[in-house]
């Protein structure tokens, strides 16, 4: 992958901003986006399975064992949707 | 042996684009260029080209069916005019930002309002900064000639610009004049095919294009869109010279039409150079040293050579087709006089609005033009560089 980054001089960089690699969103941590954060309480959690198919930006990993972990902070913008739809309070909205 | 033919402008500029067979033509018609999607639309019906015909809904999207073919890979050509060139305007700037060599007929014609639908250069001088390679034709031929030598300089690598054709709408879009053609095997061989290094339609290397360029990026990227302009006067040139040695035909940025002894002189570009070398040939004829500059290549605008090929005259005239409406003169006026003082060249200088929405350039007022230089270079005083001409004043 091109290492591209805020220092880069104009010489150096791809015509028009062009991507030549793909699948590099993951390099992108959106997460700083974000003003609200979802807090998983883990005591709640039924394993239900509603929570990560809503969420957009597949920041809800889930192992081996189809069981959801903890929140990706890296990639979590904060929309609340897990929230919502979680029915049994696991997911509580904080601010950032 | 070349093809002796008559043809109007948009026939020209028709069969230039015949010649060269793009992948996509997307155009959506527009007086006065309607003509060359409607013959080339023939073209593709008959089977002449293989190209890949979009009839669109509107210039926005011709533009955008263009980059769009550009991007993926193909070859990609259109033709418009005056409001067609403003409705496309949002994407012509995303045209040349994303570096593609998409090449368009532009048939100068006024941009309304009050609604017009004949020639000034209004269109044009609206897109002179949206990082379009700019050339003007004085003749059918020569737009012919500039549309040959479109894709070998808009697709070069150290350039991918689009560039854009110009000539007068009706003035020589419209009227029938002996031309030169090259063969369709030799204009297929000097275009060459058309290899871009990347292209979305490379499924070995998946790519983005246009994405989102925010404050750390946006600046680089637009000069290194100045920086290609730089570079495409070397290939403008080159380009020219391998088409000297195609047809004999000899192009540069500008024409100087008995300029070299002239004392004073006009610049002007497209079909008012016509009008011009005849009033040159005549008041030559008469003792006068008058002389012409037809600006050829006005994106990207020649100031270093402009400047010395001006520099010995003793005053001179800009025409400007189009009214920059801002109490400063011209666009053209503007480039020529900036180039003659940052070159240190001191000439007197003045600028003329003419032929706005179609009115006529007769040689009369040509002669005028030059009448009132000798009076400059008499008097040696200019009272009011901003003039017109042609116009019904009090």
């Amino acid at each position: 992958m091109t290492d591209i980054n805020s220092k880069t001089p104009a010489s150096k960089l791809t015509i028009g901003g062009n991507i030549y690699n793909a699948g590099n969103a993951r390099d992108f941590k959106t997460g700083d986006w974000r003003s609200a954060k979802p807090v998983f309480i883990e005591e709640k959690c039924k394993q239900c399975g509603l929570c990560f198919p809503v969420c957009p930006d597949d920041s809800i990993p889930v192992n081996k064992d189809q069981k959801r972990e903890d929140f990706n902070y890296d990639f979590c913008k904060g929309c609340g949707v897990c929230a919502k739809v979680c029915p049994f309070g696991a997911i509580e909205m904080k601010s950032n | 042996m070349s093809i002796r033919e008559r043809l109007s402008g948009n026939e020209a500029v028709a069969i230039a684009m015949k010649q060269i067979n793009p992948d996509v033509v997307a155009a959506f018609p527009i007086t006065p260029s309607t003509e060359i999607p409607q013959y080339f639309s023939t073209f593709v019906s008959n089977g002449t080209v293989d190209t890949e015909f979009v009839a669109v809904e509107s210039e926005h999207s011709a533009m955008t069916a263009c980059i769009g073919a550009e991007a993926a890979g193909g070859r990609a050509m259109t033709a418009t005019s005056a409001n067609g060139l403003s409705l496309m305007w949002e994407m012509i700037y995303i045209a040349s930002s994303l570096r593609l060599p998409i090449v368009m007929s532009l048939v100068n014609r006024a941009v309304s309002g009050p609604l017009n639908i004949h020639n000034d250069h209004s269109d044009a001088m609206g897109v002179r900064d949206a990082g379009w390679i700019m050339l003007f034709s004085e003749s059918n031929q020569e737009a012919y000639d500039n549309m040959l030598m479109a894709h070998k300089i808009a697709e070069h690598k150290d350039v991918l610009l689009p560039l854009m054709v110009c000539q007068d709408g009706f003035i020589t879009s419209h009227s029938i004049e002996n031309i030169e053609l090259v063969e369709d095997e030799k204009v297929k061989a000097f275009v060459g095919e058309y290899k871009p290094e990347h292209y979305l339609l490379n499924k070995k290397e998946p790519i983005a294009v246009g994405p989102l360029d925010l404050q750390a990026y946006l600046f680089e990227h637009k000069f290194q869109q100045a920086e290609a302009m730089r570079k495409a006067k070397q290939v403008i040139l080159d380009v020219a010279k391998e088409f000297e040695e195609l047809t004999g035909r000899k192009y540069s940025f500008f024409e100087e039409y008995k300029l070299d002894d002239a004392e004073v002189a006009i610049v002007c570009m497209n079909s008012t150079a016509g009008t011009t070398k005849a009033v040159v040939d005549s008041l030559r004829a008469q003792g006068v040293k008058a002389g012409l500059l037809k600006v050829r290549v006005f994106r990207p605008f020649p100031t270093e050579e402009i400047a010395n090929a001006l520099s010995h005259l003793k005053a001179v005239a800009v025409l400007d087709k189009a009214d920059s409406l801002n109490a400063a003169g011209g666009a053209l006026f503007e480039d020529v006089t900036s180039a003659m003082y940052v070159s240190g060249k001191q000439v007197p200088m003045v600028n003329y609005v003419y032929g706005i929405g179609g009115r006529d350039t007769k040689t009369d007022d040509i002669e005028g033009v030059y009448k009132d230089l000798l009076e400059i270079v008499k008097s040696g005083k200019i009272d009011n560089p901003y003039r017109y001409f042609g116009l019904r004043e009090e």
